[in-house]
């Protein structure tokens, strides 16, 4: 259970030391990216498009933040994670396209991700859901947004971030998947759970 | 006599508040389950969460950026003057936190995809009416969260088997959810009436304070039961581990068809965000679930 501070962009090499477990602090630059942005950037590979920023190496960041006008900037307010698992219709094509190195969010992905994680080189950093104020406060700056006409949670904001975490790894490139591992757990206790309730 | 200005003033305070301090009973369960919490990550996730509550009181900044759709429940005392003019001064209410506090804009149009940016739209901010006898004015805010609002399940269980059909549709829903509601989450069961009324009443005891058993003996055993079964699934916070999968599970019921056997399990995330206000006759306000200053 190592701790790391990563500097984006980060390179394969680097990810692929990681494991189920270790405990991640990010720095640099991170692109919220949610289900439009996720469907748009897919697309505009399709149709031979370059994206608004290159994202090899970089952190993407499940999450639909709060922001507010300030000073003729954007301020981030809160900006927890998102539930992953709807990303995980498109998450390994976008792995394999845009060659991002952590995916963050909360809840876990499922096995098509996983596997395009261990294939491309790729972690899955689990940020506490909710804590919103805190992912903020490592916010230092919004550089830019991109696809704003998806709306304030859909669209793109490219954040420089500063010791961003604590993110425990959850998928690493090793074929361990931690979310996974605690279903199984999970599925045996249910037996248990349902002969104490009486119900077997 | 209520007037529109002030029931948006204490509306717009009530919204301010649910984002950015949960209620004392829920802070407590949250330190109660990072005291007994044993798995590790698990509890390193409830102390992430500890202090992103006590950061987002200090700055005054909502605890999470789902901010919710919001939800209104008004006690409307039958002799109060002016109740046409509440729901307007609440949707008023709505736009200005949403740009004073601010909250998200999560009101989106199911077929176009636009959102109205101002949490607004049709039949949103929701609001439940009630009339009760007296003369004030109570109003409570409910914002909910949509990642634990996509987990909540309706069940239409078969009547021969009854509670037991119940428990395990419970114990289904927590561990089909898994990681995905932000756990410790709170449960809110209702069993009876029909589809709408046990998805109503289940939503409606997710107000019920955290630290108060159900007055109902047996009810309060199903809950002791149910609270035990989903705690010892192993999801725990965050869905990482641990002891800690529910803070607490609130059960209602209605009278049922004979043929019916609707359960509903509407799950709330461990951001529990509710305020409440009384707005007295002479305009006096009194806040229920905060301190306010």
């Amino acid at each position: 259970m190592a701790v790391y501070k990563l500097n984006t962009p980060i390179s394969e090499e680097t990810v692929r030391k990681l494991r189920v477990n270790d405990t991640v602090y990010l720095s640099g630059t991170i692109v919220t990216v949610r289900d439009a942005a996720h469907r748009r950037a897919l697309r505009f590979h399709k149709e031979g498009k370059q994206l608004p920023i290159n994202l090899q190496g970089l952190a993407v960041f499940h999450c639909g933040p709060l922001v507010k006008k300030e000073d003729g900037g954007w301020k981030v307010v809160a900006a927890g994670p998102t539930t992953s698992s709807r990303m995980d219709l498109f998450e390994d094509e976008f792995i394999k396209n845009f060659k991002v190195r952590i995916v963050v969010g909360k809840g876990g992905m499922g096995k098509k991700t996983a596997d395009a994680m261990k294939k491309y080189g790729a972690v899955y950093g689990a940020f506490t859901g909710g804590a919103g104020v805190l992912a903020a406060k490592a916010i230092k700056q919004v550089k830019d947004v991109e696809w704003s006409d998806l709306g304030m949670p859909e669209a793109m904001w490219i954040l420089e971030v500063e010791d961003f975490g604590p993110l425990t790894v959850a998928i690493d490139t090793h074929g361990n998947n931690l979310f996974e591992t605690i279903q199984t757990k999970v599925d045996e206790e249910k037996q248990k759970i349902y002969r104490k309730l009486g119900l077997q | 006599m209520v007037t529109g200005k002030a029931v948006e003033n204490v509306a717009v305070k009530l919204l301010q508040l649910a984002v950015t301090e949960l209620p004392q009973d829920v802070k407590e369960a949250l330190r109660r389950a990072y005291r007994e919490e044993e798995n590790e990550i698990g509890k390193a996730q409830l102390k992430t969460i500890l202090d992103n509550v006590e950061l987002a009181e200090k700055t005054r900044a909502p605890m999470c950026q789902d901010t919710g759709v919001v939800i209104f429940y008004v006690k409307a005392g039958s002799q109060v003057e002016g109740l046409d003019k509440v729901e307007g001064a609440l949707r008023k209410a709505t736009v200005r936190a949403t740009k004073e506090v601010p909250l998200r804009p999560n009101a989106v149009h199911p077929f176009t995809q636009k959102n109205t940016g101002d949490n607004t739209g049709r039949f949103i901010p929701y609001i439940h009416w009630e009339i009760v006898p007296g003369d004030t004015l109570e109003i409570t805010v409910l914002p909910k969260g949509g990642g634990s609002e996509n987990v909540s399940a309706l069940g239409m269980l078969s009547s021969s088997q009854g509670i037991k059909e119940l428990k395990k549709f419970v114990v289904d829903t927590v561990i089909n959810a898994g990681a995905k509601p932000c756990p410790p989450t709170i449960l809110g069961v209702a069993v009876g009436g029909g589809a709408d009324i046990a998805m109503k009443l289940a939503k409606a005891t997710l107000l019920k304070p955290l630290n108060q058993p159900n007055s109902n003996p047996e009810l309060a055993k199903l809950e002791q039961e149910l609270r035990e079964a989903a705690n010892s699934t192993g999801i725990g916070p965050m869905g990482l581990g641990g002891k800690t999968t529910v803070l607490d599970v609130k059960v209602d019921y209605a009278h049922r068809h004979p043929a019916s056997y609707p359960v509903a399990v509407v799950v709330q995330c461990w951001a529990a965000r509710r305020a409440s206000a009384r707005i007295h006759s002479d305009g006096k306000v009194e806040y229920l679930t905060h301190k306010v200053t």
